[in-house]
């Protein structure tokens, strides 16, 4: 928690453009820009956790950036065609906000031998992070982090479960 | 003898206050055809009053019945109950068709010790196969009880037993939040005594045991990247040997001890690392964009083999653990991993995926061929027994995890389940020395 509270510090003062208070946020952002350059608004600093800065965009729901995971195919590493639009616009959030960092933690279904699920869940985030470099962002603003089979998004054992669990997730 | 199914219950409590109670069944579902009757004789008690501190020839009978080779004689069937050599009517026995019988004594010494007396009978020849008298204490005499089975095993079978042997597993539990908890647990071979080394709420995996049996070895992500931990088991002192950025994984001993194989993606992918445990250096085995992970160490300390899928899809390929260029060993099949040698080196246990199943399956060194072994559909995690005969595994299905175990032709099946939880990443220790 720690470390979040830095890089909204770090975000608060570095990022060109208005902070609003939460209750403004929803009023007044019509563009869903990654960029967060904004015209108005003062540098409002919430406390602790609440100290939103520059991470609106982040925040609002409705933005491209809300999609925080990408699907694999059995036994893939290939980031399929309909997840290109996602990576893109994350890789943009980042090459506009140097000081962003996002953790791309990768995973597998449990099939097979762990210790391979382990490796082919961090070659699935390093598909992605490299994607995003080329796109703009830079290589210092991405983590990587595998989990394996270990952290399943769905608890079954059946494809229903397991095409949900091959994926590579955003955090923030 | 024709072949019976037997049902086997063990049920069994935690000896420490601070762990929770975990019941392990043991069930064994499939023996050979045809077991080696042997009559195990209720042992006397030096004590006139008083129950023994535990039932010898129980747990003796026990762990025969359990290694699927042996039928045993139930108590109320046998024609006398002797303690000794002198005291058996061979002809009583020999009418029943009864060929071997073990009796025995339990006495208490002066000082509050014990030892144990047992004699291995062959009925047809009305002579001792062999005897011992085992001195023990109150904590041991279980384990002796253990002994006295491998003796058995080995003077009947031609092969010594690993009764007296203990695992070590992962088990996970959640509560009703679904918040996990995972464990690292080592219990006797049988199940009994289970005992808790570790707790986290982060996921632990791929236990190793030292070749001593002093240490294991493990992968846990509890400060939220994978890490490799050494723990001493006798006193729990840990030590984090490996935690650079990216995976740091698959622990694996060498034979003499002295080094630690495991898998490192510090310098871009997954690559074998060999590391010497007094220097902690590292040396790197593998230079290979693909992933290369799982090593694990030949009997005689001169080769590793390791998964690699730099040829499309997971193989099992082989270096000298001095350095060399790495072969590939497996061609059956489209996914092979997870190697691990037999203790004679004939075979290296691999889960092997074949459609939508992964079972567990034996590469032949000598034929260069796989044979599967199991026919459920998602298992993995092989590790044998120290003396080659069973392999215990892990197995899943509709409730999640479980651990079983198969003798290496197939011919004799266990099923291991606690009763609340999952259990996975079975750990088989090492013999040590009486």
């Amino acid at each position: 928690m720690s470390i979040r509270l830095v890089l909204f510090m770090f975000l608060a003062l570095f990022v060109f453009g208005c902070s609003k208070e939460t209750k403004e946020e929803t009023a007044a952002v019509e563009d869903h820009s990654a960029t967060a350059s904004r015209d108005t608004g003062a540098q409002a600093h919430g406390t602790g956790e609440n100290a939103q800065g520059g991470r609106s965009a982040l925040d609002d729901p409705n933005s491209p950036l809300a999609t925080r995971v990408i699907y694999f195919e059995f036994d893939s590493s290939e980031v399929l065609p309909q997840y290109r639009s996602v990576v893109e616009v994350h890789a943009r959030y980042l090459a506009s906000n140097p000081s962003t960092v996002v953790t791309l933690e990768g995973h597998a279904d449990e099939r097979g031998s762990r210790e391979y699920n382990l490796a082919l869940g961090e070659r699935r985030a390093n598909a992605v992070k490299s994607q995003m470099t080329l796109l703009g962002a830079g290589d210092r603003q991405i983590k990587v982090v595998s989990y394996g089979e270990e952290r399943p998004a769905l608890e079954g054992h059946d494809e229903a479960a397991w095409s949900k669990n091959r994926r590579v997730e955003l955090r923030y | 003898m024709t072949r019976k199914i037997l049902h086997l219950t063990l049920l069994l409590f935690s000896l420490l206050a601070t762990c929770n109670s975990y019941a392990i069944e043991i069930i064994i579902d499939k023996g050979v055809e045809n077991p080696i009757p042997i009559a195990i004789v209720p042992f006397s008690w030096s004590q006139a009053a008083g129950m023994p501190p535990i039932d010898i020839a129980t747990v003796i009978s026990d762990d025969l019945t359990r290694s699927g080779r042996f039928s045993t004689m139930e108590d109320k069937d046998m024609p006398q109950q002797p303690h000794d050599f002198n005291e058996v009517r061979v002809k009583d026995w020999q009418r029943l068709g009864m060929e071997n019988l073990v009796v025995g004594q339990l006495k208490q010494t002066d000082k509050g010790d014990y030892v144990v007396d047992f004699r291995l009978i062959d009925v047809y020849k009305g002579q001792q196969i062999t005897g011992f008298s085992i001195p023990s204490t109150q904590l041991q005499l279980r384990r002796t009880a253990h002994e006295i089975s491998d003796i058995i095993y080995e003077k009947l079978i031609g092969v010594r037993g690993a009764f007296a042997t203990r695992i070590i597993y992962v088990t996970l539990v959640k509560n009703r939040e679904g918040v996990k908890k995972y464990t690292l647990q080592i219990s006797d071979a049988d199940g009994y005594n289970p005992q808790v080394l570790l707790e986290s709420k982060e996921p632990l995996l791929s236990p190793a045991w030292s070749p001593d049996g002093k240490k294991l070895a493990y992968v846990s992500f509890e400060s939220r990247n994978s890490a490799v931990y050494i723990q001493d088991l006798m006193t729990g002192a840990r030590e984090r040997v490996a935690s650079n950025p990216g995976i740091n994984s698959a622990p694996a001993w060498s034979p003499d001890g002295t080094r630690l194989a495991l898998t490192l993606s510090m310098e871009g992918n997954p690559e074998i690392y060999v590391m010497n445990m007094a220097s902690k250096q590292l040396r790197r085995m593998t230079n290979n964009g693909a992933i290369d992970t799982e090593p694990t160490w030949s009997p005689d300390g001169k080769l590793l083999a390791f998964t690699s899928d730099r040829g499309g899809g997971p193989q099992i390929y082989e270096i000298p653990a001095d350095g060399g260029d790495p072969k590939r060993l497996t061609f059956d099949g489209t996914y092979n991993a997870r190697p691990v040698y037999s203790p004679d080196g004939k075979y290296i246990a691999v889960v092997h995926g074949e459609g939508s199943a992964y079972q567990i399956a034996l590469y032949d060194r000598g034929t260069k061929h796989i044979n599967i072994l199991t026919d459920s559909h998602m298992d993995e995690s092989p590790s044998f027994a120290p003396n080659g005969h069973m392999i215990i595994y892990t197995t899943t299905g509709a409730r999640g995890t479980a651990l079983a175990a198969i003798s290496v032709d197939g011919s004799i099946h266990q099923r291991l389940a606690l009763q609340d939880g999952e259990v996975r990443e079975p750990a088989w220790g090492p013999f040590t020395n009486r």
